[in-house]
């Protein structure tokens, strides 16, 4: 597949963090969501956020979204806004795929937002069915309008819940061929998977998240030596299974 | 079956909401609808003052008819609330605590004695109506005169009895009392009878000639005053009535319904879209996306109204357009529909964003707006004084928190040139658009994040 064109101005790299999140607490009444949750992710890094049901990956998403205050903690975001793909695809279904599109190129007042809607489908592989009711649309394809609205804010980080869930494999690795191009040209992405071999590939940092803590932060590599380390028995089985090991050892 | 029903009572228990409005609902609608029909077709309140001297009595000729309480009368067939003075039965009518005050002045009794005399006067009861709107008019007018109907109907029944024993002395002769002294009438029968046997023992000629004449008169008087006695039988209406109106801005009748068109339809309109569209951003998820950034929370709002206030301009303008076709309406007047139906849709508008806001799903939200809407419209059709003074108040307050009666009014006095003015209406309606949006941007606050 040939390269995704992008429209987004080149950003310089730099070690400096992009991103970073020091003591974060969400309660929902008496539940805990998230207990104290900290971490930090530089410019053009991808970060992938693992963890069972529940362990407080789209609270974590929508706190650093703005969309959620946390009681405690706090995010700095030094420069640029932060782009986000909710877990829920939040499209409007009663507007066609170019008019969800359009609109959201036009409130993001792109200069010229027939381009950006035309480079989306581009993007998305959706440009034949550009003219058809979103509701129509299969789950999947929705997901990719889903994306391809969160990336029109051009952020500076970028952030997706769960965004492969139920992709075809062919528009997995297109997504993820077009992260990856974004992050080379300095957009930090942050994303929330269930899938660890995902996480392992393309993320260049691990966030372990379990019950609201945060159990991990590192490289894969690092995960699979701790992993090793700590569950020693499941070492010679598949990733997955390790990890799932590992969470039973740290008593999730 | 058995874990069907389980379950359903176990999703009710879940959402009390639903469960409270399933029994508050019906049971509210049951207690307005039960009021109305009887409170309205039973009893109006009527502020009753009785200015005629207690000893006075309707006589006949020289016959006292007997009293004929009219107190009672009256009062048994309204809600009586007595009054010692006119002013104060202005002020009950004013005040919309009674439909109408009915004075009976001192002297009807001696006006109604008038009428059996050379000089009949007119006797005349008065009435103190409130004619806010033409539905209670056409009200009060109909008690009015079902009242004096039948007031008068018993007064014509006495006058008729006593007028037809009258006539039945002067007919056929008999006694008559006269300050206690019985006076033997002949009555024109006998009369004929001892004229025709005087009749041969005069001589023809010029005498006899005469003595034909007074006969012939006596028997056409007789055969004439029969007819007269059906005549009295029939008579009617000796009472006039005397209304007066205290507040009379009463448009007419089609005008008013035009104006509660028009105000049902800005309603239905503004309520549902503004409030179904608010919700419908929630309902797919757009409405944080939206938020992040993109558009502030007030500026959502106000797009919301704003459409509101658009389309509900735009439909209730065709409605007027349409009902042109059948009666004619002041197009002079355009400028103030077109403020009453801008005011009205941004009161409206607010109060759909505010249930809007409130409620989580379109569903829910248009469900809602119709069981909101539906019976403050109908109370707020509720002529003052056709229902208890004190449930009144409360429905007053009720249909004041709401931008229908209002809106109703300034439609009212924008379509009706002769109304009362506007200015009253659209300072209540701009009030309760800023109460509505400050609890509808309040609510957007608890919008759920994902
Ligand atoms: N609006 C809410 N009200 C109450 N509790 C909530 C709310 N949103 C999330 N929670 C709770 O917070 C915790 C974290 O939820 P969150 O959705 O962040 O998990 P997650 O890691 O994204 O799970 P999943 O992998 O299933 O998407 C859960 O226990 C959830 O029940
Ligand atoms: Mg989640």
């Amino acid at each position: 597949m040939d390269a995704v064109p992008v429209a987004f101005e080149l950003m310089e790299a730099s070690a400096t963090a992009a991103l970073e999140a020091r003591g974060i607490v969400k309660r929902y009444g008496e539940r805990e969501a998230l207990r104290g949750v900290g971490f930090s992710v530089h410019s053009g890094e991808l970060m992938a956020v693992i963890g069972p049901n529940g362990a407080g990956k789209t609270t974590l998403l929508t706190i650093l979204a703005g969309i959620a205050r946390p009681e405690e903690g706090e995010v700095h975001l030094p420069n640029g806004d932060v782009g986000w793909v909710p877990q829920q695809a939040a499209l409007y279904r009663r507007l066609t795929v170019e008019e969800n599109l359009l609109l959201f190129a036009r409130l993001e007042s792109h200069e010229d937002p027939r381009a950006s809607v035309e480079e989306m489908l581009e993007l998305s592989g959706l440009s034949d069915r550009r003219g058809e009711l979103v509701a129509r649309l299969s789950g999947g394809n929705q997901q990719r309008i889903n994306i391809a609205i969160g990336l029109l804010s051009r952020p500076v980080v970028l952030l997706l819940d769960e965004p492969s869930v139920g992709l075809d494999p062919r528009q997995r690795a297109r997504l993820w061929q077009f992260v990856s191009t974004l992050a080379e040209r300095g957009t930090t992405v942050i994303f929330s998977t269930h899938d660890i071999q995902e996480a392992e590939r393309y993320g260049k940092q691990l966030l372990v998240l379990a019950d609201g803590e945060s159990l991990f932060q590192g490289t894969p590599e690092e995960l699979r030596d701790a992993v090793r380390r700590e569950a020693p028995e499941a070492a010679s089985s598949d990733f997955e299974t390790a990890f799932v090991a590992f969470l039973h050892h740290r008593g999730h | 079956m058995r874990w069907l029903l389980l379950k359903d009572l176990q999703i009710l228990r879940r959402s009390p909401l639903q469960a409270t409005l399933l029994v508050v609902y019906p049971v509210l609608i049951a207690l307005l609808v039960g009021f109305a029909i009887s409170r309205d077709s039973d009893k109006p309140r009527v502020a009753f003052l009785n200015e005629v001297p207690a000893d006075s009595r309707v006589s006949v000729g020289q016959t006292e008819l007997p009293s004929i309480n009219v107190d009672d009368r009256i009062c048994g067939r309204v809600e009586c609330v007595n009054v010692d003075t006119r002013e104060e039965a202005e002020e009950e009518v004013r005040s919309g605590n009674v439909l109408a005050a009915l004075v009976l002045p001192g002297d009807l009794v001696d006006q109604i004695n008038s009428l059996s005399t050379q000089n009949p006067g007119t006797p005349t009861v008065e009435v103190i109506v409130n004619e806010e709107d033409p539905v209670k008019a056409q009200l009060v007018d109909d008690r009015i005169s079902s009242l004096l109907a039948q007031a008068n109907l018993v007064i014509a029944k006495r006058i008729a009895k006593e007028g037809g024993k009258f006539l039945n002395l002067v007919l056929n002769g008999g006694s008559f009392e006269v300050i206690g002294q019985s006076v033997e009438i002949l009555g024109l029968r006998a009369s004929a009878q001892i004229l025709q046997a005087l009749r041969p023992s005069l001589p023809p000629g010029a005498l006899r000639e005469s003595l034909d004449q007074v006969i012939r008169f006596t028997v056409l008087s007789r055969s004439n005053l029969d007819v007269g006695g059906v005549l009295i039988s029939r008579l009617t209406q000796p009472i006039a009535v005397d209304k007066q109106v205290v507040s009379a801005s009463t448009p007419p009748l089609e005008i008013f319904a035009i104006a509660v068109a028009a105000t049902l339809t800005l309603t239905f309109v503004v309520v549902l879209l503004v409030a179904g569209s608010l919700a419908l951003e929630r309902e797919e998820n757009a409405f944080p996306r939206l938020t992040r950034g993109l558009v502030s929370r007030s500026g959502l709002l106000g797009e919301k109204i704003g459409l509101g206030i658009a389309v509900g301009l735009v439909v209730t303008l065709l409605l007027l357009a349409g009902l042109e076709l059948f009666v004619s309406l002041e197009w002079g007047r355009f400028g103030l529909w077109l403020v009453a139906i801008l005011v009205g849709g941004a009161a409206f508008g607010a109060a759909g964003a505010a249930l809007g806001a409130a409620a989580r799903e379109v569903r829910t939200v248009s469900l809602l707006a119709f069981m909101v809407s539906l019976p403050i419209a109908f109370l707020s059709l509720i002529p003052s004084g056709a229902i208890g003074g004190g449930l009144y108040d409360v429905i007053e307050v009720v249909t004041a928190l709401f931008p229908f009666k209002p809106s109703l009014r300034a439609m009212t006095a924008a379509l009706d040139s002769a109304g009362p003015g506007i200015g009253g209406p659209l300072l209540h309606l701009a009030a309760l658009t800023v109460v509505y949006a400050a609890l509808a941007r309040l609510a957007l606050r608890r919008f759920a994040v994902v």
